[in-house]
């Protein structure tokens, strides 16, 4: 016997194990997300993915789907907080999307966008932080990460490394390097690891390729991020 | 050093899970945690070094650089503020010759806040290389100035220094009645495990921290375990590791009966924890103290040491056949741990961090394993339920709270103290009893709590009305309801633990919005601002620290909406930010601080 939940009406099916986001992916349903992505263990953090579960809110990307869920996502008050956690981003860091080599490739840009984020609303930190661009062929540009810890999940769980991690506490956390000098350069990243291309920002760039990609071509130039991560998100969970 | 760390590394059996003990041990030697002591854990225990480094920067008592060799610290609670805080750490900066936040140049001495250390009721109070202090006052001022300057050790200070009373006022049920140590063993192995269990259903016991679930509930859920072992056969289910831990990580500002509790009623509260054991089978207890007890430690240490000579405690506990036991994990400053899950990370050796739920710890608990999470004051009235019986605890309170709970009283207020109340009791008849006058409002249930203003005394303490882990601060007419919202407010910023967007950014921008509106450069919309952003962190944070961050200024706006407009300026736009504090890096940099170097916000401002 198959078992559903639904979503803003739609009854879609789900296997035992699942989250509300691996049920709605495969049913082609696209929920705001920047911290998850289907290869790894879910970390529930940006909280762009919150749900209403039967009234309650919860996270998408954690939260199982169990029989009888009524889930509600596209609501205008979902949306309208989205945007504002999505302003948060904006303001915690430092984000000119103008000068950033990832701009029309952001996640975090195209989520604005998706969410129709016109200003950033909230009063900007500017918080002093530093670049390392010791490493021969990936940089860190801290003033764009988002601590969503992607990098941190890929480098354990695909590359097999232990590159990054997110220390401090409150709005003093900062991503670190696990190298005795605290650089890049010091540690076995390379530049063909996952980690170094999973940054849903701008925070972690290859050296060298920046704009290469004309405006008109670039990911995010003609569709929007609802569109490529059920392409791509979905293909990538059920491999 | 290279010898000091091997050797507490082999005294901690290279457990990556005893991280916490190392670094504080590491602390207390060299008074912070060198680079070299980091790659030499991380070496030791096998982990990465990043673990450590984070663990480093996440806890407010590890420091990556030095601190002095007498590291002080004052509590920056808001009852330490009413009982002359900051006059007392500008006496102590001055005295001491230390900035605030600084380490003397000698190194001998540094000086800093934190979050409220439990002794609301003797305060001003502080702590010194994690001992407390209380009562500071000039004279204890002038002494400890000289007892650092001439550089004694602290086990050669004066004992009245460090004297921490109980303040026992108003004893009833359970702090009238403390069990003989055993007897509530020998009641459950007359009774039975299942019977026993019977017996805290009946009494209805729930929670004591606070948000109330029921404890019989909890206890059977770790029982049963996760579904998959629902289907073991009972052999199988018997042999499940399962963990029990007391949460003493009392950290909600205002409150301090749990270090009463542990200082006078030990016996019941470990004897809880092992009538829990013996009833869901668990072989291994922990009690997570919080830092700011370190005082108790040794005590504590000492009546489990009594109880296992008298057969209460490891194994063949009484010769009934059960084995448990139960080891003191401290925290190091963190208020987040006080959280059941963040908890468990810190006893596994991690940053405080909230877990994502399900599951929940009774069936993933503490290395995986289910793991049962109560309060100090919930393992000792099963103590007493197991003794007494059900009915006993059930006869008293109200429908939906059963029983009494322990107040920790303080604030403006002639008793302080510890008092112990049926659940129902009105408000007014606590104020009368602790010795209030002249009462503005009241915060039940600390900075996460309500305030209610002195138009709502006439409300009942019980999860269905006023719920409270414990805390109660009575204010006075002569104080600012804005300062102490603010206090609160800067309180959760600095005790988000920063997993989650809308806490780690919303307490940081609740704090800038409210610096705001209270400093003067509020205009027009800035109070709806600042609602909406509450009712963002309020309703999107992943874990109760960030659902109950907004809770001062939500409950204070509802009830004294005045307050915050008045705080407004009149002018006919809204300034993003203030023109003239920005201008602050420049004057420094600058070194000006003269009438041209300062910008009126905008010309408007005449108007005010």
């Amino acid at each position: 016997m198959s078992k559903n939940i639904t979503i803003d009406g739609k009854t879609i099916p789900f296997e035992d194990g699942q989250t509300i986001m691996d049920a709605a992916m495969a049913a082609d349903i696209y929920i705001p997300h920047l911290c998850h992505q289907p290869e790894f263990t879910p970390h529930g953090s940006c909280k762009l993915c919150t749900i209403k579960v039967n009234g309650r809110n919860c996270t998408a990307c954690t939260f199982p789907a169990m029989a009888g869920q009524e889930v509600l996502s596209e609501t205008q008050e979902l949306i309208d907080d989205r945007k504002k956690i999505t302003q948060m981003l904006f303001v915690e860091g430092n984000h000119f999307c103008p000068a950033c080599e990832k701009t029309g490739n952001c996640q975090l840009q195209a989520v604005a966008y998706h969410l129709n984020m016109l200003d950033d609303h909230f009063t900007h930190f500017y918080p002093s932080r530093e670049m390392d661009a010791s490493h021969a062929d990936v940089m860190i540009d801290h003033n764009r990460c988002i601590f969503c810890t992607l990098c941190v999940r890929a480098s354990q769980q695909k590359d097999g490394k232990d590159v990054f991690a997110i220390s401090g506490r409150g709005i003093n956390r900062h991503l670190i390097i696990n190298s005795e000098s605290g650089l890049l350069k010091d540690t076995d990243l390379d530049a063909t690891d996952q980690a170094a291309h999973i940054c849903p920002t701008g925070a972690i760039l290859i050296k060298r390729t920046g704009y290469q990609v004309p405006i008109g071509e670039r990911i995010y130039d003609h569709k929007e991020i609802d569109q490529v991560s059920l392409e791509t998100e979905h293909h990538q969970h059920g491999e | 050093m290279k010898q000091f760390i091997q050797d507490l590394a082999e005294t901690n059996r290279y457990q990556a899970t005893n991280l916490l003990r190392i670094l504080r041990e590491v602390q207390a030697r060299f008074h912070y945690i060198p680079e070299e002591a980091i790659e030499q854990i991380a070496g030791l225990l096998n982990i990465s070094r990043t673990q450590i480094i984070s663990v480093v920067d996440f806890y407010s008592f590890f420091h990556s650089t030095p601190r002095g060799q007498y590291e002080l610290l004052i509590s920056d609670s808001i009852t330490d503020h009413m009982l002359g805080k900051q006059s007392i750490i500008d006496y102590l900066s001055d005295k001491l010759n230390v900035a605030v936040g600084e380490v003397r140049e000698d190194g001998v001495v540094s000086l800093d806040n934190t979050s409220c250390t439990g002794m609301c009721d003797q305060g001003p109070a502080g702590l010194v290389n994690g001992y407390a202090l209380t009562r500071l006052d000039r004279p204890r001022i002038d002494q400890i100035t000289d007892l650092i300057n001439q550089q004694k050790p602290l086990d050669q200070w004066p004992a009245e220094l460090f004297l921490v009373e109980d303040n026992i006022r108003r004893p009833t049920l359970l702090l009238d009645q403390p069990i003989q140590p055993g007897a509530a063993l020998k009641a459950l192995f007359e009774r039975g495990g299942s019977e026993t269990l019977a017996e805290i259903t009946q009494s209805g016991l729930r929670g004591r921290g606070g948000a109330g679930y029921h404890t019989a509930w909890k206890w059977h859920l770790c029982y049963e375990g996760p579904e998959e072992d629902a289907f073991c056969d009972i052999d199988a289910q018997k042999q499940q590791q399962r963990y029990i831990v007391c949460n003493a990580d009392e950290g909600e500002p205002g409150t301090f009966k749990d270090r009463v509790l542990l200082n006078s009623y030990a016996h019941q509260v470990f004897e809880g924890m092992t009538l829990c054991a013996g009833i869901i089978g668990a072989q291994q207890g922990f009690l997570y103290l919080r830092g700011e007890y370190l005082h108790l430690c040794d005590k504590l240490q000492s009546v489990l040491e009594e109880r296992r000579q008298a057969g209460l405690l490891g194994n063949n506990i009484l010769k009934e056949g059960l084995n448990f036991d139960i080891e003191i994990c401290l925290g190091a400053g963190a208020y987040i741990c006080g959280e059941e899950s963040a908890l468990i990370e810190s006893l596994e050796g991690k940053m405080g961090i909230p877990r994502n739920r399900p599951p929940y710890p009774v069936t993933q608990g503490y290395l995986g394993k289910p793991t049962v999470v109560n309060n100090v004051e919930t393992f000792m009235a099963a103590a007493s339920i197991a003794i007494n019986g059900g009915d006993w605890f059930a006869s008293v309170g109200t429908e939906k709270s059963k029983g009494t709970k322990i107040l920790s009283i303080c604030g403006d207020c002639s008793r302080p103290g510890i008092y112990e109340y049926p659940f129902g009791t009105s408000i007014q008849t606590v104020l009368n009893d602790c010795g209030a006058s002249d009462v503005l409002g009241i915060q039940i249930g600390g900075p996460s709590g309500t305030f209610i203003s002195n138009h709502e005394f006439d409300r009942k303490l019980a999860f269905e009305d006023l719920a409270t882990g414990g805390s109660f601060i009575v204010f006075n007419k002569s104080r600012n309801i804005l300062d102490i919202v603010n206090n609160f407010t800067h309180f959760f910023a600095h005790e988000s633990c920063g997993f989650c967007t809308p806490c780690r950014v919303g307490t940081a921008l609740l704090k800038k919005q409210l610096d705001k509106i209270i400093g003067g450069h509020g205009s027009a919309g800035d109070v709806v601002v600042l609602e909406e952003l509450c009712q963002l962190v309020k309703s999107y944070s992943h874990c109760g620290l960030g659902q109950t961050a907004a809770n001062p200024i939500l409950t204070t706006l509802e009830r004294y909406p005045d307050l915050y407009q008045s705080r407004l300026k009149e002018i006919s736009y809204e300034p993003g930010f203030d023109l003239d504090g920005a201008l602050e890096t420049a004057r420094r940099m600058a070194n000006r601080n003269d009438a041209g170097a300062h910008l009126a916000q905008i010309e408007a401002n005449e108007h005010e």
